[in-house]
Formats: C-alpha cells, sequence, structure tokens
C-alpha cells in the first residue's frame, strides 16, 4: 500500500497556479528528496503535505487516510524547517516536548522520550539550555529531536542544512542518512542542493515551474535525465549540451559534431546493433539535435571506462585547464560551445595544445532541440 | 584579546571632551532647573514663597505641604487632599492598561499571524484611530456611556481609555510580531498546540520588550489624560489630573503654592516611577536565538 500518496494535487493563489497535477506515490521508509530552484513550489508541497497550506484540487493521504482538511497536527507528521523554529522562550527539554504535552502525554512518560531522543541526538548536556545559548549545529539537533519524540508517520525537512557551514552541512547529512537507515521513517526532504539530493534520497522528484520534471531514483535522474532542465539541474559540474545531427553509418546510428572552434567535423557513433532497433533516434537522422554528456564521462583515454561500449576519441585544442586537486577539470569546444571535461589528476594537458578526449558515448543523451525531452 | 572592544564611539581630545561634558551638564541642568524649583518651593513654608524668593533654599525646611496635599488639603469643596483620587487613578490606569495592552497583543497575534480577507482594510482602520482628537469623541462617547449605564463610573473611564488604546497597542504589538517568523506559528500547529495556547504559549512569553513599551505608553496616556477625566468622571471617581486642577484653581482662602507645587510632584510621580522601574527592559531582545543567528 502506498503509505503516502499525492494525486493531481494543485495549488493556486488567486489566478496565479504554482503547483500542477502533482502525482507523487511515496513508499513506506522511503527519503523522497523534492528538489528544484527556488520559486519551484517544492516548499508548497511540503507545506500541503504538512496541512500548513490548502489544497486548491486534488487529494493526498497518508497511511491511506485522506488527508484533505485535516489539521496539521492530526495528521502524525513532524516537520523540521529551515529556521529551525525553536521556541525562544522554552529551554531544550521543553522544545522537544512541547508537541507531546499538548497532546496530553502525562509528565512522566514526556520525560522518558525527551531522554531517549536527546540521548539518540547527543544533546542530554543542552536540555536546559534556551535555543539563544545554542550553536547552529546545535540547534539543528533541538529541531529533530523535537520531530523524532512525537514517532511520526512522516517525517518532513524544509532545508533543514541550508544555515549551516559547508563542513557541518556535510556532517549532519550524514547524521541525518544515518537516522534514516536506523528508524527505518519515510522522509519528505525539500533542497535546492542538488548533491544533497543526490547522496540522501531513494528517490528524488526533480521540480520546476510548479510541474514535476521528473521522479525516480538518484541513479536514473543522473544517468537518464527526462529532459534538459533536469539534466542541466543535477551534477555539478553541469553536464555539457551542446548542437549535434543525428547520422546513420552502416548499421550505427552516430551524431556529428564540430571540433575546435573551426568547421572540423567528426562523426561519433552512439548505438548500433539491437539498441539500434529500439531507439526512437530514427527519426531523427539528418536532424539537428542536442548531445549532453557529463563531464565525467570525457575523459583522457588512460581514464576512460574500461567497461564501456563505445568510446570515441577526438583530437582538441584545450581552451582552460582547472586542476581540483582529486581532478583536472579541462575545457574545449565541441559542438561550438564550452565544454567541461573531467581528467585524472596527472593527466598531462597544457591549455592552447592539443590532446586527446576519450568519450563515453554509452553514457550520452540526446535531446530534441523543439521539445527538450530526451530521445530515447 | 584587550584591544578589542566594543567602543565605537569617537575618539575625543581632552578638550572637546570637556566641552561636550559642560554642554551635557548645562542642558542638564537646563532641564531640571522647573523641577528643582518645584521640589524646593514644596519644601518650605507659604510665608517663605509670598515673600518673593522661589529660587532661593528654604530657610526652614518642612514637609508640611506635601501632608497638606495628599490628605487635608481642599480639593473642590471637600477638604479630602489628593489622595482618594490618586486611588481613582490607580483604579482606572491599572485596568485599563493592562486590558488594552492585552487587547493590543491578541490583535497584534491575530493580524500578523492569522490572515484573513480584508485584514488589512481593518488594520488601517484600527491605526486610524490613533489620529482623532480627544475632543471629537466627546459627545459620541457620553452618549454611549449613558446608554451602557457606565456614565460618571470608573468603568465608563476605563472603557474610555481602553478604546482608545487599542489602536496604538495593536500598532505597536503587530510591528513586533512582524518580526517573529511564522515558521515558529507553524511548528506550533504541527505540535498541536491551539489558536490561544500558540498566543500565550508562545507569542506572549517573547513579547517582553514590546509590552514593556506599551504599559510605558498607555500608563502615561492614561495617567496624564484630564480631558476624558473632566468630562465623565464623577465625584467619586475623579482622577488625580482633575483634582490637581481643582486644587490648584480653589477659590477659597489663599493660594497656598507649596501645597501647589507638593500635589503637582504627587501627580507626576508614578510616571516617573514607571519609567524608572520598567525602563530597563526597554532594550532587551528576548528573541534572540528563536532562529538562525
Amino acid at each position: 500500500m502506498t503509505f503516502l500518496d499525492i494525486k493531481d494535487v494543485s495549488k493556486s493563489y488567486g489566478k496565479v497556479t504554482v503547483l500542477h497535477d502533482i502525482n507523487i506515490a511515496v513508499d513506506e521508509g522511503e527519503f523522497l528528496v523534492l528538489v528544484g530552484p527556488s520559486g519551484c513550489g517544492k516548499s508548497t508541497l511540503l507545506n500541503m503535505i504538512a496541512g500548513l497550506e490548502e489544497i486548491t484540487a486534488g487529494s493526498m493521504a497518508i497511511k491511506g487516510r485522506e488527508m484533505n482538511g485535516v489539521h496539521p497536527s492530526k495528521r502524525n507528521i513532524a516537520m523540521v524547517f529551515q529556521s529551525y523554529a525553536l521556541y525562544p522562550n522554552m529551554t531544550v527539554a521543553e522544545n522537544i516536548s512541547f508537541g507531546l504535552e499538548m497532546h496530553g502525554v502525562p509528565k512522566a512518560e514526556r520525560l522518558a522520550a525527551v531522554r531517549d531522543v536527546s540521548g539518540m541526538l547527543q544533546i542530554e548536556p543542552l536540555l536546559e539550555r534556551k535555543p539563544s545559548q545554542l550553536s547552529g549545529g546545535q540547534r539543528q539537533r533541538v529541531a529533530m529531536g523535537r520531530a523524532l519524540v512525537r514517532n511520526p508517520d512522516v517525517f518532513l525537512f524544509d532545508e533543514p542544512l541550508s544555515n549551516l557551514d559547508a563542513k557541518l552541512r556535510v556532517d549532519m547529512r550524514t547524521e541525518i542518512k544515518k537516522l534514516h537507515h536506523k528508524l527505518g521513517s519515510t522522509i519528505v526532504y525539500v533542497t535546492h542542493d542538488q548533491i544533497e539530493a543526490m547522496t540522501l534520497s531513494t528517490r528524488i522528484a526533480v521540480m520546476n515551474g510548479g510541474h514535476i520534471q521528473q521522479l525516480g531514483t538518484p541513479k536514473e535522474i543522473y544517468d537518464n535525465p527526462a529532459n534538459m532542465f533536469v539534466a542541466s539541474f543535477m551534477g555539478s559540474p553541469s553536464m555539457n549540451i551542446f548542437p549535434a545531427t543525428i547520422r546513420e553509418k552502416g548499421s550505427a546510428l552516430g551524431v556529428e559534431i564540430s571540433v575546435g572552434l573551426g568547421a572540423d567535423k567528426k562523426h561519433l557513433k552512439l548505438i548500433d546493433g539491437g539498441k539500434r532497433a529500439k531507439s526512437e533516434l530514427h527519426n531523427f537522422i539528418n536532424k539537428d539535435v542536442l548531445l549532453g554528456i557529463r563531464p565525467e564521462a570525457i575523459t583522457d583515454p588512460d581514464g576512460a571506462d574500461r567497461n564501456a561500449q563505445i568510446i570515441e576519441l577526438v583530437e582538441n585544442v584545450v581552451d582552460v585547464t582547472e586542476p581540483a586537486g582529486s581532478d583536472t577539470y579541462v575545457v574545449s569546444h565541441l559542438g561550438g560551445q564550452e565544454v567541461v571535461a573531467r581528467m585524472r589528476a596527472d593527466a598531462v594537458v597544457k591549455p592552447g595544445e592539443g590532446a586527446v578526449f576519450a568519450l563515453n558515448m554509452d553514457r550520452a543523451v540526446v535531446f530534441d532541440p523543439k521539445t527538450e525531452q530526451r530521445i530515447d | 584579546m584587550a584591544s578589542i572592544t566594543q567602543d565605537t564611539a569617537i575618539n575625543t581630545g581632552r578638550v572637546s571632551r570637556a566641552l561636550i561634558y559642560l554642554f551635557l551638564l548645562l542642558f542638564a541642568f537646563y532641564y531640571l532647573l522647573p523641577f528643582g524649583v518645584m521640589v524646593l518651593n514644596s519644601l518650605k513654608p507659604l510665608d517663605e514663597i509670598l515673600s518673593g524668593n522661589m529660587i532661593a533654599l528654604p530657610t526652614s525646611w518642612t514637609i508640611e505641604p506635601w501632608l497638606k496635599a495628599w490628605s487635608t488639603a481642599q480639593v473642590g469643596i471637600e477638604p479630602t487632599g489628593l489622595a482618594p483620587y490618586f486611588w481613582n487613578s490607580i483604579k482606572i490606569v491599572v485596568p485599563a492598561v493592562t486590558i488594552s495592552t492585552l487587547l493590543g497583543a491578541f490583535n497584534g497575534y491575530v493580524f500578523t499571524k492569522w490572515r484573513f480577507k480584508g485584514d488589512t482594510i481593518l488594520f488601517g482602520l484600527m491605526l486610524f484611530s490613533c489620529f482623532i482628537p480627544f475632543q471629537i469623541v466627546l459627545i459620541p462617547m457620553a452618549r454611549i456611556l449613558g446608554m451602557t449605564g457606565l456614565a460618571g463610573s470608573t468603568g465608563g473611564l476605563i472603557f474610555v481609555h481602553v478604546i482608545y488604546g487599542i489602536g496604538f497597542t495593536t500598532l505597536y504589538f503587530r510591528n513586533y510580531y512582524k518580526a517573529i517568523p511564522n515558521e515558529l506559528v507553524m511548528a506550533a500547529q504541527i505540535d498541536g498546540a491551539g489558536f490561544f495556547q500558540i498566543f500565550y504559549r508562545i507569542m506572549l512569553p517573547v513579547s517582553g520588550p514590546i509590552i514593556v513599551v506599551c504599559v510605558i505608553w498607555q500608563f502615561t496616556n492614561i495617567w496624564n489624560d484630564f480631558l476624558f477625566g473632566a468630562s465623565f468622571a464623577d465625584f467619586d471617581s475623579q482622577p488625580m489630573t482633575v483634582a490637581l486642577n481643582n486644587l490648584v484653581s480653589s477659590s477659597t482662602g489663599v493660594k497656598e503654592y507649596n501645597v501647589h507645587f507638593a500635589g503637582a510632584i504627587i501627580a507626576a510621580l508614578p510616571t516617573l516611577l514607571v519609567y524608572v522601574i520598567a525602563g530597563r527592559y526597554f532594550v532587551r531582545g528576548l528573541m534572540a536565538g528563536s532562529v538562525k543567528g
């Protein structure tokens, strides 16, 4: 049975519609991340799950129970806010137990629950402090404690890490993931950070303009983005997308791209054999498309994936190199656009000189320039 | 490190510093002079004042004028002193300040955290009440007090002051609560707190500074009010300000200036006291740490 069922949900403010027919079915124990740029409607959707905003159209159910019109406190959910929203007048212990108190839980039980949760989050020494006496990371923990203590059906996180500094954010990210493994709870998590989305989730919903662009596992989203928005939003540095033309060459289909800044054309094999028969690329032979290929699929020949079916070597002029320690990012021109390649740190490349780039064509995706959708 | 201090004042030389103090002292003296004269003259016998020297120190000190102003001076037609009127004022001010502050807090809470259709217009109208001169409402208010049977009573004056105060207190609290993140209310809702629980468990406890501002403002205004007191009060509910006027303008016998001075100071003391006690809490930031920081 679907644990959290969002069916044809829309949200409008007057004439402005901010969410269009959202459909998501979340199973028990799933970690769903809603990711997208500012104003894509992800926080609104989360607030609607929480019951803090009304649903304009559609239905929402948790554990098969219809939630439309049910008060937030009666949904058995808990939420962690971006600003933590700790009650400033209460101590940490009071903050954590406030929800239980409001639900009429006896004092002895409340104390025991606070003890359990504070033990799990290692915040026992802070219990008598006020929020103003805590650091950002400690407040974050208290906010999570306040959610955990309720033992809710669904946890809702609204960009909980965005106020922490970079190092703490990574630590807390791991912590949240550990917590999810330990408790097996169902989580809906909103973020605009695609790395958080990739690392934490079991499934990701990429949102833009009030629509779900793609809903899938992190791997699906990353490897087979449904459209150009998803392709460019997920991944850092983002996917290289540049113009190409589909050509037929013998039994195989390939792309013709321009190399470097000049008019040199090069043919790269894309698919052949059985795969080719299933592909929709037939319909695009001799037509212009957009080719998408991630930086890590463009390497130096020695660094190329040994298991790849098709590796195409391209000689090209290096524009810029950006050593990042673990890797070196190499910028060159393909299809008239700047393209970033990710080479091993010890690859010998120099700006202004030629180099051989190995393109892993297994991992290339093709987009229709008109619809911006991926062509299977 | 010792070299880092919070002191951001401009460093000044010794001469300019001396000048600054000189001017400050001069102005302090200038502003305190009238009050000093009042205190001095309230502490000397009447014939010393009548002999013509108001600035001089008393040759024989006495607290007789104070005692007389408090308990035996002729106020209107009764020789009661100001004491009963002082208590009248307290009976008006304390409930009126409490009620108007609480209502203001409640209104501010609703206006910021529970938006409804037409709320900005309603708030605008409440704000408008701050700009209506007292004189305009005298006659309609007298009608209403007459109809409700509150005319000439302490209750009536409390009612008038509460009505007049709500505009200001609502404005204060609305602006204060506006800065409190809505997420706090959302969190409380999810925690299961109801409309009133959120108000008195979350909002009121963080309202310390603005409550102090409201109390000082309302206390000063209501205590110092003369017009409503003179218009709507009976003999047995007249506030201090009206009694002071009656004391000073009594036409029988000699004008006892020393008693008048003492009475005026007694009338002003409670507002001074409120400033001294509450002013300390004025600037405390109780909101610190509720959200990121």
